[in-house]
């Protein structure tokens, strides 16, 4: 269960996260959907510990830790996993000794034992075949010159592996073609279960056919301004961020605050 | 500061390990140069009258001369009266020995080094020349090598026993008026190896110097000339350190390397000396020429190095392609943090019909490290088809390094090819923290993305120095997988 309360974070003394309240509970799906600048991806990176970032004030409560004193590793090691937005390309450094040093180090901190080359490679071209992705991204440097569906893919590849507790995915379906959407929302929907929790970052409430939410929460200048059911990604697909502003201001529903 | 700086510092301050101090008595001359101090140098070793003649024309040649200033370095000018120029181990005995002779203080600290000298510990398939101060203290492998005719000792000792290669050869490819610090080695040079190859035989072993400063104020001036005849072959390897001292020491070697028809000679370095500590106190001025002359056909004279200590480099290995159809190469990772700085490069002088040059070099900028690179690709009027690919990529660690290319091209033969590309990248803080948030710790981080920045070039070292180079750069043992 993640309990997030009262959350502002700013980057160069920019106010961009303005007391934002989230909660979710173990095996849930959250979807999160707001107008570009939002404040979505800060609130991502916020929670997997970049430090552009500056928490000014609020708290996030990770299954009894407090996630925000834990270095970005050691958040990674416990079970927080970030899908990018814009994943990074590391030229130089190939994908399978990438993957391989992050499975392993997670590994180590789970007190399981390491992969070594050949169980490694068995497990990741399990994975691969999956996700649909041929055995040569394998050997290519990490994300370098991956087209845009391609480097989602291998984040989804990247999750499968790592079997994290909380899942944030940022905008894993932008830039995707159908078939591309069906295989990211299936590894997804394979990794749900009752001791997993995701928050899905979207856009486009299409996704949400394939990966259906417990809940869907709206977030505008830095606040959770709206949360609903599954429904509330239809209305808004109808009306749009404007129609919002003109309902009452319903309370933000806190995934089960009082 | 932000994740970017703080994980890439912790990296870049590793200590030095090799800084430590032999306590030794030592036989060593009075400090400044001199006539006499050179005549001093050639009595204590023994030379006979042309090896004193020598370095005398040498050092009048030097008196003419003017320290050079087109490098891209910054230092006080050295003081040449306070140098020392020889110092040997007292228990050092005149000519050579045998290594129960060696005292046991010093074969410890080749230990240390993880150079073991004596019988059982020795390096497996490896043989090796280590080099003190002044002097060469022990040569492993000498008979198994003699069995095959190859000749592997100290510079002093073939002067010696082998006065007729020695005669022949020296001075060919770097003539003692060469440039000033070429100059000075040739007047003070004390010793260094001596590799002579006999025509069709391929050294079935790795042949090394590892080259040791340990003495106060001394400088080091190593001579290594390097013989493959006709269809020979032979693998030569270099590595260096010295004590942390808040001085300056100069070290001024040179090298060289004589390929003759069909000869292929390989000469590998992993260059740590002393860098001087973080801001920039101490560390050795590593004043290098080191040139090979593929003068027969067909011959191949590659040339990797992984410089990674010294407080500044000045270091240009090169090829003369004389032969037709030879080949050079230069592979070079250079690293330099803190206040280091490195001006390196090569020169490839293309004479021969359709000979054919690769350099490869690989500069990594951290801290305040100035990295500069210098290369020269020459086709004169003869080279018919010659052929040149240059690949020069600077990787930038933090905001405050510098990197610097000076590519020159003189092609004075339209049948000529001569490519030149270049790269600057940077370690980024999105790359360090996408890394991070799978869980890899930052400095494994950097070192994957530093191993992978210079995996070419180590690609081209001996398998067991390879490993040694990578540890060097703080990075752990990549491509088990991929
Ligand atoms: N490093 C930064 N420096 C300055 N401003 C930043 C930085 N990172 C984010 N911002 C600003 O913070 C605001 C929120 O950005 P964020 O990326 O969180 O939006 P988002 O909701 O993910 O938008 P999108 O839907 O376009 O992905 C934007 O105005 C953005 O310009
Ligand atoms: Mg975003």
């Amino acid at each position: 269960m993640i309990k997030i309360h009262n959350l502002h974070a700013t980057v160069d003394g920019k106010a961009i996260l303005n007391g934002l309240d989230l909660e979710v509970a173990d095996g849930e799906v959250h979807a999160i959907m707001g107008p570009n600048g939002s404040g979505k991806s800060t609130l991502a990176q916020v929670l997997a510990g970049r430090e552009t970032f500056e928490v000014t004030e609020g708290s996030v409560d990770w299954d009894g830790t407090d996630l925000l004193a834990l270095p970005a590793e050691e958040r990674a090691r416990a079970g927080l996993f970030l899908a990018f937005q814009y994943p990074v390309e590391i030229p130089g450094v190939s994908n399978a000794y990438f993957l391989k040093a992050a499975v392993n180090a997670i590994r180590r901190h789970r007190g399981l034992p390491e992969y070594d080359a050949m169980d490694f490679l068995a497990r990741v071209k399990t994975e691969m075949k999956a996700v649909d992705m041929k055995e040569e991204f394998l050997y290519r440097s990490v994300n370098e010159g991956f087209s845009g569906g391609e480097k989602k893919r291998n984040e989804v590849l990247q999750m499968a592996l790592l079997e994290p507790k909380l899942a944030v995915l940022d905008e894993t379906d932008s830039g995707l073609d159908i078939d591309a959407l069906k295989v990211v929302a299936e590894g997804v929907n394979r990794l749900r279960s009752p001791e997993r929790s995701m928050i899905v970052i979207t856009h486009y409430q299409r996704l949400l056919d394939y990966i259906v939410p417990d809940k869907v929460h709206v977030l505008s200048q830095g606040r959770i301004v709206r949360s609903g059911g599954r429904e509330l990604a239809l209305e808004l697909e109808e009306h749009g961020y404007g129609w919002i502003e003109t309902q009452p201001a319903a309370p933000a529903a806190q995934g089960g605050r009082p | 500061m932000s994740t970017a700086t703080r994980p890439i510092d912790a990296f870049l301050e590793q200590e030095y390990t090799a800084g430590f101090v032999t306590e030794m008595e030592s036989d060593t001359v009075p400090k400044g140069l001199s006539e006499d101090i050179i005549r001093m140098i050639s009595a204590r070793k023994n030379e006979p009258e042309f090896m004193l003649e020598w370095r005398l024309a040498a050092y009048r040649r030097w008196l003419t001369m003017r320290p050079p200033t087109w490098a891209h370095l910054r230092f006080d000018p050295i003081d040449f009266q306070d140098i020392v120029y020889y110092s040997a181990p007292k228990s050092k005995k005149d000519g050579p020995q045998s290594l129960d002779e060696v005292d046991p203080e010093l074969l410890r600290t080749f230990d240390k080094l993880g150079v073991p000298l004596h019988e059982r510990a020795r390096l497996a398939g490896v043989a090796v020349d280590a080099v003190f101060d002044s002097v060469s203290v022990a040569t492993t492998f000498k008979k198994e090598l003699g069995e095959h005719g190859i000749i592997f000792c100290a510079f002093s000792e073939a002067v010696h026993n082998h006065p007729e290669l020695v005669r022949k050869y020296l001075g060919t490819v770097v003539p003692p008026g060469d440039n000033y610090y070429a100059a000075l080695n040739s007047a003070v040079f004390s010793d260094g190896s001596f590799v002579f190859v006999p025509k069709g035989v391929k050294c079935p072993m790795e042949l090394s110097t590892y080259f040791r400063i340990n003495a106060r104020d001394t400088g080091q001036f190593e001579r290594t000339l390097i013989i493959a005849e006709e269809g020979a072959s032979v693998s030569y390897l270099e590595g260096c350190t010295a004590p942390m001292r808040d001085e300056n020491q100069l070290h001024a070697a040179v090298v060289e390397l004589i390929a003759l028809d069909d000869a292929k000679i390989k000469y590998s370095t992993v260059q740590n000396w002393y860098p001087g500590d973080k801001d920039g106190i101490g560390g050795i001025y590593n004043f290098v020429t080191k040139r090979g002359d593929c003068r027969g056909a067909r011959s191949h004279i590659s040339w990797t190095q992984v410089e990674t200590g010294s407080a500044i480099t000045w270091k240009y290995p090169s090829v003369i392609l004389r032969g037709d159809d030879s080949v050079g190469d230069f592979h070079s990772v250079a690293l330099s943090n803190h206040r280091q700085q490195a001006d390196t490069g090569t020169k490839m002088i293309h004479m021969g019909r359709n000979t054919k040059s690769t350099i490869l070099s690989k500069g990594i900028s951290a801290g305040r490290g100035s990295n500069t690179f210098r290369g020269l690709v020459k086709v004169t009027p003869r080279a018919e088809g010659a052929r040149n690919y240059t690949q020069c990529d600077s990787l930038l660690i933090g905001d405050r390094c510098a990197a610097h290319t000076f590519p020159t091209i003189e092609v004075r033969h339209p049948s000529a090819r001569v490519e030149h590309e270049a790269t600057t990248s940077r370690i980024g803080e999105d790359q360090l923290f996408y890394a991070m948030q799978r869980g890899i710790s930052a400095e494994d981080a950097v070192s994957m993305i530093v191993n992978g920045f210079c995996r070419e070039v180590f690609k081209e070292l001996p398998m067991e120095f390879a490993v040694e180079a990578q540890k060097l750069l703080g990075v752990s043992l990549e491509g088990s997988v991929g």
